[in-house]
């Protein structure tokens, strides 16, 4: 804590050698852009880019219960990963079936798993998996590692960068699937990201987090921003959690239907009021026909009925504005609907999202 | 942040310029395009409209955000940069140098009455702290 109240990560001060313009992320003090956060988002879509997202908690949960513990924790089944190093998806709800925060879990071998969560629910999460582990798994330990810093290098180039500047990882993580993590030593090393491209999520001690910065900018990846990070997962129809959902929704009306694994008996918390409550809309997604930019709280009027606007912005791979909003059920893709923008009614389209993969449009036409 | 000496200003974040031909040019400072980030759009008024000092006229998008366009001075627009419509980066590159629109001034006088740029840096400062 400084005295700007705020959070910093242990780039801190490189972030403000490359001339960061900073913003309070979740109470973090955090990088917006270093410039133009378009640049930067191009630069990830065509070449690579390191994002600091140490403001993340990495969560180590272990024991021989941990496994069966995150069976009650998650709404995606850990018995997902078959493999050592394999990489899950999962909503984390309470018993009323709202989403408290979406995360990825690892596994890492027998009976060590590791969760990434979401900066700004941190001491909720904590809080709340402690309660469980107390009630549920009193033997699984929980260790919140602090100790870590996490960056994100992203983008078709990535891989090839960080094997630049530590050549160390090539033979580990050359072969890793995407959704895969294999741990080199301090560093941990996953084919994971939040853009839609490829590319590697690091985590290290903090010690040596600037080293590794300042490194992967001599070899040429530009620093990234969260302004970028925005634009990039939305291109890519990734959810912002407390944007896209939060506890007042359920998976199934964010769009995260396929990652709530009902398939067999597993009593998940949340699983039982899933079952009853019905979804009151679907997350869809939306391209702007007309001059603008779509924004979050949006309101949006359609044939089938009214919705809202959770995340919108400027998509610089598409040109055009972009945004997930909350449908009537019946909405599909393809019909138009209306979006006020300030005070005119726009039109814009129902689509299928993802809207980029791998620096491609996948719009239709 | 750049403040030209030779410019007039809004304390909504505009500049104006007095051409030689009488006319007056109007962008956004470059204080205002830094707190924006990202420009994607400007909607300037239309040629031949009629603004008044004040009031909206316009509205400039970035990325991040959606700010109105004020008129700092009344008259009919008889001049539009169109070249911003498909490179707003224009205005981040140099905020002094894309001008907006072209006021002919209905009331000369109105441009007296704006900020000079040692005024205009108070209003930064004062918002900055």
């Amino acid at each position: 804590m400084h005295p700007t109240g705020l959070k910093r990560t242990p780039l801190f001060d490189a972030h403000r050698r490359a001339n960061a313009r900073l913003t309070d992320f979740g109470g973090w003090e955090m990088p917006l852009h270093y410039g133009s956060q378009i640049e930067e988002h191009h630069r990830v879509r065509r070449d690579a880019g390191v994002f600091d997202v140490s403001h993340m908690l990495a969560i180590d949960v272990s024991g021989g219960e941990a496994r069966a513990f995150l069976g009650r924790l998650l709404a995606n089944d850990v018995a997902r990963l078959g493999l050592p190093g394999k990489a899950l998806y999962s909503c984390m709800l309470n018993e009323d079936g709202g989403v408290l925060d979406d995360l990825i879990v690892y596994w890492r071998g027998q009976d060590r798993f590791r969760m990434v969560v979401n900066a700004g629910t941190v001491d909720k999460d904590l809080a709340w998996i402690e309660r469980q582990r107390d009630r549920f798994a009193p033997g699984v330990v929980l260790e919140p590692r602090r100790d870590l810093a996490v960056l994100a290098v992203q983008g078709p180039q990535a891989r090839e960068r960080v094997w630049q500047v530590r050549p160390a990882l090539r033979a580990g993580s050359e072969t890793l699937a995407a959704f895969q993590a294999r741990e080199e030593g301090e560093v941990f090393v996953a084919r994971t990201g939040y853009t839609g491209e490829d590319g590697f999520e690091l985590m290290v001690p903090a010690g040596g987090a600037e080293a590794l910065w300042s490194d992967l900018l001599d070899a040429g990846v530009a620093p990234c921003g969260l302004g970028a990070r925005d634009t990039l997962r939305l291109e890519a129809g990734m959810n912002l959690y407390g944007q896209d959902m939060d506890e007042s929704t359920t998976p199934l009306e964010a769009g995260l239907g396929w990652t709530v694994a009902m398939a067999g008996a597993r009593d998940f918390i949340g699983r039982a009021a899933l079952a009853q409550r019905a979804p009151r809309w679907n997350l869809q997604g939306l391209v702007l026909r007309e001059r603008g930019v779509l924004r979050s709280h949006q309101p949006v009027r359609s044939a089938r009925g009214p919705g809202e606007i959770t995340s919108g912005t400027f998509s610089p791979t598409l040109g055009q504005s972009i945004a997930l909003a909350r449908l009537p059920l019946a909405a599909t893709a393809g019909e138009m609907v209306e979006v006020q923008v300030r005070d005119r009614w726009l039109p814009a389209q129902v689509v299928n999202y993802p809207f980029v993969r791998r620096g491609k449009s996948l719009l239709p036409g | 942040m750049s403040v030209p000496a030779d410019l007039k200003y809004a304390d909504s974040h505009e500049w104006a310029r007095l051409e030689a031909d009488g006319t007056v040019s109007v962008g956004i400072t470059d204080h205002a395009q830094d707190r924006l980030g990202d420009l994607v759009f400007v909607e300037a008024p239309k040629l031949g409209q009629t603004v008044a000092k004040g009031k909206e006229c316009g509205v400039v998008e970035s990325v991040k955000a959606a700010a109105d366009l004020y008129a700092p001075i009344s008259g009919e627009v008889v001049a539009v940069n169109e070249a911003l419509s498909g490179s707003p980066e224009k205005v981040n590159q140099d905020a002094y140098a894309a001008w907006m629109f072209r006021v002919r001034p209905s009331d000369p006088a109105e441009l007296n009455a704006l900020l000079d740029a040692a005024a205009y840096e108070k209003v930064v400062a004062s918002e900055e702290h």
